[in-house]
């Protein structure tokens, strides 16, 4: 029980190449802003960067943004680094330009929940308090 | 009517006939978050002088087009740009844009080409070809304009950190059709500084970058004279969340930055301005984007006579490419991205654009199909042909409303620049981190006004309908084309004359560790099949790379 009403610690990060962070900035100023406390780990992070900084800085939920086509490569990737450092009770979440079959899938692979264009914060910020 | 019997007259219209029906909506502010008053009239634009603010098309101080003629003379360049998968798949679609009226071309790089990585690098590893065509060396860009003549088409390469590489692979591309560089047309982006204030796709760290773009100046300016060599870009200042003053202040600022190095590095600015060009986003607020085109020309204009003393004509005009506005689109009834696209391509054209790019209802979802880029560009082509909005030379002159938004954006864009030069300039203030937090606070209240509901989103936030599912048709990058063109890239190593491409990387390194000018080294690495990823290497040996210290 202690632990549910621990404040939610969310790592925000952009895996790969792709320079488009302003989801992720306003993201994780709404987490912020909602009483979380935000790593932002910012730009061109690799998978083993971000799965080490999770477990690093112990925090709940991991959430990615990414908007250059290679979500199919880089989720499945953190996740089973997760699995492999035995941190899989750390939650995955995402957004960015992705396909609903690919949202489908990656959510059956495991991803909590991704946000697409057009989601509201608040809907963010409600859903990470629920994990 | 004069000012002040017209202040005077306003006041009382206000009160006795405005007021006597009550305001229903708003609050009404432009999508800059800007107030907007019920009437404008003679008295908001008071001081305006029509010789000194505003002259005539062709003639100083140029507010109302750079060119005497504008679209009577010749339209504006419809430039689609594109680009996904493999060169060969690309190309396809250059010849299927070509087929049906596209005016120029317009490549659209994946992100390990815009970050100069080669497709086997382990940082490449899902993202080749995805948001992009994937280019390692001078054979893709061979395949990319294969049976497309570059001394007759000019082509527009969206390519910042690498633009050095990626234009010596085409101007070799150019050389093995039989094309002279001073045949050859076209522009690259080249715009370092908004990468570091927006977009974030760098390598080297902002003193050398300049160097490498100096280089580029004094080397097309001399030698590929119809070669635009920087597309100063608001376009991902906007996207990132600015408002339309910042995109305007931002994007003159790093204009001015250009110059003056390009004058620091010993060159006549009347050399090398004459080819800078300049690339704005057309947001949805239609009236404050066809002020702020009209604004940045006249400031242009007048920062280039009077601060930098040009005196050729073609330094002072300011030529610019628009884009309509990816971040106006939405995912949910993505059929209405059509009708924003258009009101949005209108704007760009009563503002005077020489090229522009309509995005396709599609792209909030993934990269453009045929169909959805095939309407973009119609939509273009009623815009030319049906509206008739061509017929007349920036027909809103004279408008209170824009002259007004004209004025203010202005005075707002000399604040601006006030602001960075009290920062210590354009790269102090990078370093400072003051354009990235101006943006972030631009975007995240933009945010927060359209979940309070006070702005409306059609299909978002007002109009949506409950558990929408989307049924257009999406393009899919097949995952093969990783594996082909890891497969490309070793094989074009493999096939070279190894001991040229390592003299040619040698040379390079000697020069990037002088002073000589670069340009010449990378179009011999371009020639010896040195890859761009092999390119910037080197580079990145001799200069470093760039770290920013994230700020949200």
């Amino acid at each position: 029980m202690a632990e549910k009403a621990r404040t939610k610690r969310v790592l925000v990060a952009k895996p790969g190449l792709d320079g488009h962070d302003r989801g992720a900035k306003v993201v994780a100023r709404a987490l912020r802003d909602a009483g979380m406390e935000v790593i932002y780990l910012g730009l061109h992070q690799t998978p083993e960067q971000i799965v080490q900084a999770a477990v690093d800085e112990d925090v709940d939920v991991v959430g990615l943004s990414i908007l250059s086509g290679a979500h199919m490569t880089v989720f499945p990737r953190v996740l089973e680094m997760l699995r492999e450092r035995g941190a899989s009770d750390i939650k995955v979440v995402g957004g960015g330009i992705i396909p609903d079959e690919d949202v489908a899938e990656l959510e059956r692979e495991g991803v909590a929940r991704l946000f697409t264009p057009g989601t509201s914060t608040a809907d963010i910020v409600d859903f990470i308090r629920s994990i | 009517m004069d000012t002040e019997h017209y202040e005077e007259e306003k006041r009382r219209w206000l009160e006795e006939t405005y007021h006597s029906s009550p305001e229903e909506g708003g609050p009404f502010v432009t999508v800059s978050s800007e107030p907007v008053e019920p009437l404008y009239g003679p008295g908001e634009v008071a001081g305006l002088n029509y010789e000194r603010d505003l002259g005539f098309p062709g003639e100083f101080p140029y507010t109302r087009g750079v060119r005497s003629s504008m679209y009577r003379g010749r339209t504006w360049t419809m430039r689609q740009f594109a680009g996904f998968g493999t060169a060969a798949e690309t190309n396809r679609r250059y010849h299927f844009l070509l087929e049906r009226g596209t005016t120029g071309l317009s490549v659209a790089f994946d992100m390990p080409t815009i970050m100069g990585r080669d497709s086997d690098d382990a940082m490449s590893e899902g993202e080749v070809g995805r948001c992009g065509v994937a280019i390692d060396s001078v054979v893709d860009m061979q395949r990319l304009f294969d049976g497309i003549p570059l001394d007759r088409i000019t082509t527009s390469m969206t390519t910042n950190a690498p633009a050095s590489i990626l234009l010596a692979f085409y101007l070799v591309t150019g050389e093995r059709q039989g094309a002279r560089f001073d045949q050859v047309g076209g522009t690259i982006q080249n715009d370092i500084l908004k990468e570091y204030i927006a977009q974030k796709s760098w390598i080297f760290p902002p003193r050398p970058s300049m160097r490498i773009i100096t280089d580029i100046m004094e080397f097309c300016s001399a030698e590929v004279p119809r070669w635009n060599t920087i597309s100063i870009s608001g376009y991902h200042i906007r996207e990132a969340g600015s408002t339309a003053a910042q995109e305007l202040a931002f994007t003159l600022a790093d204009g001015m930055a250009y110059v003056q190095a390009g004058i620091d590095a010993g060159l006549d600015v009347d050399d090398f301005a004459p080819r800078l060009s300049f690339f704005f986003n057309s947001h949805i607020d239609f009236f404050e984007e066809i002020a702020k085109y009209r604004a940045a020309r006249r400031i242009w204009a007048r920062v280039m006579r009077d601060r930098f003393g040009a005196g050729k004509e073609e330094s002072l005009l300011l030529r610019f490419h628009t884009q309509t506005a990816g971040c106006s689109l939405t995912a949910p009834q993505p059929e209405n991205n059509i009708v924003r696209t258009a009101y949005e391509g209108l704007a760009a054209v009563l503002g005077g654009t020489q090229s522009l790019h309509t995005n396709s209802m599609d792209e909030v979802l993934a990269l453009p199909t045929e169909k959805a880029v095939e309407i973009a560009l119609r939509t273009q082509q009623v815009i030319a042909h049906e509206t008739g909005v061509a017929n007349t030379i920036d027909p809103l002159a004279g408008s209170y409303f824009v002259e007004y938004l004209t004025d203010r954006l202005e005075a707002q864009a000399n604040q601006y620049f006030d602001e960075i030069e009290a920062e210590g300039g354009v790269l102090e203030a990078i370093e400072k981190g003051y354009f990235q937090r101006r943006i972030a606070d631009a975007a995240y209240r933009y945010q927060m006004e359209i979940e309070k509901g006070e702005r409306v989103i059609v299909g978002v936030n007002r109009y949506a309908h409950e558990g929408e599912s989307i049924d257009i048709e999406l393009l899919k990058i097949d995952p093969a084309v990783e594996r082909e063109q890891v497969e490309a890239v070793r094989s074009v190593r493999a096939e070279r004359d190894q001991a040229k491409a390592d003299e040619a990387r040698a040379e390079l390194r000697r020069r990037a560790e002088g002073t000589g000018n670069l340009m010449p080294a990378i179009i011999d690495c371009a020639r010896a099949h040195v890859t761009i990823g092999e390119t910037v290497n080197v580079l990145k040996e001799v200069f470093g790379e760039y770290r920013e210290q994230p700020i949200y």
